[in-house]
């Protein structure tokens, strides 16, 4: 085993850690998977080379400081790692469907534990929160009337530090090992005497990186709905969306500070000798365990409440109603997000806290569901005599109200301190967070892409493989994770690797079927993004407007040009395009003003090309290449900052002859 | 024509924050209070910790922690300018927020660790004791 061969590493100067027993050669299913990643990645890089688009991609995508491409560029790297992230869990429901009658599986216990640690890992840091900061990015500056963000640069060097972020996780697929330690890495089993080796190491790096990245985009976003709103937008008249993307920055500013500090005490622990989370020597590892989860906790309502946002802004469009009692949404927004940081505590209940910690946070979490009660009465409300479309976004939605309904209510069982000694780290704990982050935030999310899709790229989703997709997750996820509610009720605890007990075996194998139809939904969705660009001539969106939509980002174009709006809009109530066009709103068509944009850099691309460097370095011990990297990050900031040339004026002239061909696809469409 | 639009030069009245008028700026005699404030709220601990004229440790780290939070007090007024007005009120706002959660925070990390200590780790004292006099106190 490869851990065995270097759980002594021996450094070097020049390459620390990092030898040819690193490259894991010896586990045939790494080497077929990266030979498969490295021809697609060669067929990539020829196929772009071939077509000459690197110099298009650089100038165009990489470098843009555009809030609306870098929202695009979120959304693709939140869907990349979504494979990897779904490939992962596929490997779990095989080897737990197979390990039985004195089977050993077919991943050994060193793999299987990466496995559902880096499944967890990605589907948080790199699929939930790249959608989640994409969407914000592109749909909220739109919806206040802003013509970007507040911060341009630091939006694409944000971007960057998250898609470093990925890089090293995923490199740690193919050299080297990733944690086994589960998603959160507790001490002492991620401490150096328990994981000596470059696993958690990977880890700490590869979530530091990204959450710098994640903690600029929450400040940058939070600034942008503060000091940007459009003439006449109160914070009373914001689009839902808006509101819960403003609570979800807030509490990424308030909380990964906290992840960043436990972070750093852990590798000052690994790298250093330091005793902050040992056993011993003064230290205690349940302070981990409290800190990781004062992050840990408001991190979910982070993914949720923008998820919120978007089923809001679905149902009052495709009902074609003003949303069911809109200051009340707000207010339980509010309260979520502040409710959402006493609540930690209900994640460690079973650890030996007294009886008055443990009530204390028991209904602390269970008044949480008293808002999200609120609003799942609002969006109800909303539907009812309303002209409802079952369009997929609608449907999305309903979906999403039956399923975090259940996962809401298994929810609340888990907060009563004593039922949750039973179902504390047991499979019913598994299936109730599936049962809201898919069945809230995932489902969201494909609502708002479809939702979202013809504002970002000027043609509308075909809707046959969305139905396709729609109903493999849908009941996909349900006869997935039916069972694993079924299996922790009977005392099955989570991250098992193998079984004795033969009759457990028949809920692994339904689960497993449940996660083939989840695959189909996933391809699906893949043939419906293909599909829909092959056809995208046909679903041409002209009018910037296709579903009757009621807030800003559809007072513009499809996709919208780069300033947004060639002027600013001003707003006098709640659904503000709703407003406009039923007051008769006439496009202006002549009087032009030069406008002032932000110009594109490569400074993120490269600062977050050196910090990822620097954290491959400290992850390798190569002290050396760290030191050069870190001195190159500053270097290149310091060299930044001299530079003066930032913005520019779009002619008017150029303006003119946008706003005109708008015109024109506008007469023809009509 | 566009009854939903104004129309000024650069569209965007708070565009890429090139107005400054409602950021606070401090005076040379309030910077040097601060500065001067600053350092002697940093020597303090300073003093007290390498010379040791408090034999009391535990006095000694109350005096540091408060030297701590006025300094934190001294920056906030001094040097980022916070008044209640400051920013339309939002950084107040913030401010408060900011008060909250740090408090949430420590208050509820020390009370939950406090009872998981205490209830979880009951051998930690012999253990230490056998181990040697060296974490004695």
């Amino acid at each position: 085993m490869a851990i065995e061969t270097v759980a002594t590493p021996e450094t070097s100067f020049l390459l620390g850690r990092l030898t040819w027993a690193a490259l894991p050669l010896h586990e045939p299913i790494l080497v077929a998977t990266f030979a498969v990643v490295a021809i697609g990645g060669l067929a990539l890089v020829g196929a772009l080379s071939y077509f000459r688009l690197w110099g298009y991609l650089w100038h165009e995508w990489f470098t843009s400081v555009d809030h609306k491409k870098i929202g695009i560029m979120y959304m693709v790297l939140g869907l990349v790692m979504l494979l990897r992230g779904f490939a992962d869990a596929v490997m779990m429901r095989l080897q737990q469907a197979w390990a039985f009658n004195g089977s050993e599986g077919y991943l050994n216990a060193h793999h299987y534990d990466q496995v559902f640690t880096a499944h967890g890992v990605i589907m948080i840091f790199f699929v939930a929160m790249p959608f989640v900061t994409g969407m914000m990015n592109l749909v909220m500056p739109l919806q206040i009337g802003a013509r970007d963000v507040a911060f341009p640069f630091l939006n694409n060097f944000s971007f960057w530090m998250t898609a470093g972020g990925a890089v090293i996780v995923m490199a740690s697929l193919f050299v080297g090992e990733f944690a086994q330690t589960g998603w959160l890495a507790y001490p002492p089993l991620s401490g150096i005497d328990a994981s000596p080796y470059v696993g958690v190491d990977y880890y700490i790096w590869g979530l530091q990186v990204a959450g710098v990245g994640t903690t600029l985009s929450g400040i940058n976003l939070v600034v942008t709905i503060v000091k940007m709103r459009c003439p006449g937008m109160t914070m009373m008249r914001m689009p839902v969306f808006t509101w819960t993307a403003l609570c979800a920055n807030i509490l990424i500013v308030a909380i990964f500070p906290v992840l960043t500090a436990t972070l750093v005490l852990l590798a000052l622990d690994r790298y250093i000798g330091t005793n902050f989370f040992t056993a011993d020597n003064g230290g205690n590892p349940m302070m981990f365990v409290n800190l990781i989860w004062i992050w840990g906790h408001p991190e979910v309502y982070v993914l949720v409440l923008p998820a919120f946002g978007i089923f809001s802004e679905v149902t009052a469009t495709y009902c074609r109603k003003p949303l069911f009692g809109y200051s009340s949404m707000v207010y339980a927004t509010v309260c979520i997000t502040v409710l959402s940081y006493i609540v930690w505590l209900h994640h460690f209940f079973t650890m030996g806290a007294g009886a008055s910690v443990n009530s204390f946070f028991g209904i602390a979490s269970m008044i949480i569901s008293i808002p999200t009660g609120a609003k799942l009465f609002n969006w109800l409300f909303t539907m009812y005599h309303g002209r409802i479309r079952y369009e997929l976004p609608m449907m999305w939605t309903v979906a999403f109200m039956l399923t975090f309904a259940i996962g809401g209510m298994t929810g609340v069982m888990l907060a009563v301190p004593p039922a949750d000694f039973v179902l504390h780290n047991s499979l019913f704990l598994v299936a109730h967070f599936h049962n809201v982050i898919i069945g809230g935030v995932l489902f969201g999310l494909f609502a708002g892409i479809y939702y979202w899709w013809p504002k970002a790229f000027g043609f509308r989703l075909e809707p046959f493989w969305g139905k396709v997709s729609f109903w493999c997750w849908v009941a996909g996820f349900w006869v997935a994770f039916t069972p694993l509610y079924v299996l922790g009720l009977m005392g099955v605890t989570r991250r098992m690797r193998v079984f004795d007990d033969p009759d457990l075996q028949i809920w692994f194998l339904i689960a497993a079927l449940g996660a083939a139809l989840v695959a189909i939904g996933v391809a699906a969705f893949l043939v419906q993004i293909a599909v829909s660009i092959w056809k995208r001539d046909e679903l041409r969106d002209t009018t910037g407007d296709p579903w009757d939509g009621r807030t800003l980002e559809w007072a513009t174009s499809s996709p919208p040009p780069a300033y947004n709006f060639a002027f600013t809009p001003v707003v006098h109530g709640i659904d503000a395009w709703w407003d406009m066009k039923s007051r008769g709103y006439v496009r202006p068509l002549e009087g032009f003003r030069p406008i002032h944009m932000p110009k594109s850099t490569g400074s993120g691309v490269i600062l977050a090309g050196l910090s990822t460097v620097c954290a491959m370095a400290l992850i390798w011990y190569i002290w050396w290449l760290a030191a050069l990297a870190f001195a190159g990050v500053v270097a290149t900031a310091i060299w930044h900052t001299f530079n003066y040339d930032r913005d520019f004026d779009i002619p008017a002239a150029e303006v003119t002859a946008v706003e005109a061909a708008r015109t024109r696809l506008l007469t023809r469409g009509a | 024509m566009s009854a939903g639009h104004t129309e000024t030069a650069h569209g965007h009245p708070h565009a890429h924050g090139h107005d400054g008028h409602d950021v606070p700026h401090g005076t040379y005699r309030q910077y040097m209070t601060g500065f001067v404030l600053a350092v002697i709220l940093t020597a303090i601990p300073f003093f007290v910790v390498m010379t040791r004229v408090i034999p009391s440790p535990g006095y000694t780290a109350a005096i540091v922690l408060i030297c701590g939070v006025a300094q934190i007090l001294v920056h906030m007024i001094f040097f980022l300018h916070m008044t209640p007005k400051a920013e339309d009120g939002w950084l107040l706002l913030s401010t408060i927020f900011t008060i909250v959660l740090v408090v949430i925070t420590l208050v509820g990390s020390l009370w939950v660790v406090f009872h998981l200590n205490r209830n979880m780790m009951p051998g930690m004292q012999e253990l230490h004791q056998e181990a040697g006099p060296a974490v004695a106190g």
